[in-house]
């Protein structure tokens, strides 16, 4: 049965890195689409230079850090109930 | 497997790597969408990782009705219970870039309601199990109704949303939101295998506390 959960995550695996390599084209680079010649659109070009996009990422890491602790915890918390159970 | 720590690792690792690389890295300049293009690896993830979850629950349920095996129950129970939270996730983070992008929260675009009657048909399935005492028929019966419900994801929201006029990408007049590598780089080995292990493990973690639970009953 793991033999089967192995080869398919490998395939899994093999298909994103595949997925992935076609970001790239035969120079390496990522393969962009650039429309932005054609007229100015605006990006968040003054938040990245003010070094605010940092503040945004830390946040976003800090909650996503806050929800990962959590769930870690239940993991704990439901393991050791399954050993005493077993124990039991 | 359930208890194994390296894809929970695996998890964390995949979904740093999706939000500090989501706002931090390069995307295209697009009209109207401007920066919000991120939301491609929260919004978009949410439905793609619901699609998987809700095929999983599928797997079990048919899994169910071919051993009537209890545990494939559960199981089915648990990836459908997940697969609707990220669907309302989806719906919400969908409703939240509309209002910036589309100028109203919601536009009854049809992909909008074509997911919304998706997930009124999965609710539907919890409650269909609930009016049933009998564990043996609330099984059989709600692993029917699984089958039916992913049916229906189809028409409501890959079939018909293409077809008629719509704001979302893809739709009849609408290109294509036309991804490129700069985009594909994050979502495909990041955000989506980083949203569907985290999906896996609160789903796994749901059903150990339910074997748990009837374990503690007999």
């Amino acid at each position: 049965m793991y033999k089967k959960v192995y080869a398919l995550l490998l395939f899994l695996f093999c298909w994103l890195s595949q997925m992935a390599l076609h970001a790239q084209d035969s120079t390496g680079q990522l393969r962009t689409v650039d429309n932005s010649s054609a007229q100015h659109i605006e990006m968040a070009d003054k938040l990245r230079a003010d070094g605010k996009i940092y503040v945004v990422v830390t946040v976003v890491v800090i909650i996503l850090a806050g929800l990962i602790l959590y769930v870690a915890r239940l993991d704990r918390k439901i393991s050791r109930l399954e050993k005493e159970t077993k124990r039991g | 497997m359930l208890r194994q720590n390296w894809w929970k690792i695996l998890c964390v690792i995949l979904l740093l790597y999706t939000f500090v690389a989501g706002f931090l890295g390069p995307v295209p300049a697009r009209p109207i969408l401007n920066e919000t293009i991120r939301n491609y690896y929260f919004h978009i993830a949410m439905w793609f990782s619901m699609m998987i979850l809700f095929i999983t629950s599928l797997v079990y349920s048919i899994k169910y009705l071919r051993t009537n095996n209890h545990i494939f129950d559960i199981y089915a129970l648990e990836y459908a219970k997940t697969g609707i939270v990220y669907g309302c996730l989806g719906l919400a983070t969908g409703s939240a870039w509309a209002g910036f992008t589309w100028g109203a929260f919601w536009s009854n675009d049809p992909k909008q309601l074509g997911a919304v009657v998706a997930l009124l048909i999965y609710l539907a399935y919890l409650v269909l199990r609930n009016s049933m005492t009998d564990v043996d028929k609330r099984a059989r019966i709600g692993a029917v109704y699984n089958v039916f419900a992913f049916a229906m994801l189809f028409p409501t929201i890959w079939i018909i949303p293409r077809l008629v006029e719509s704001l979302h990408p893809g739709g009849a007049g609408n290109p294509a939101i036309n991804a490129d590598g700069r985009i594909r780089i994050i979502f495909w080995p990041g955000a989506l295998p980083g949203w569907t292990l985290l999906a896996v493990w609160i789903t796994t973690l749901r059903i150990r506390l339910q074997l748990l639970a009837e374990q503690r009953l007999h």
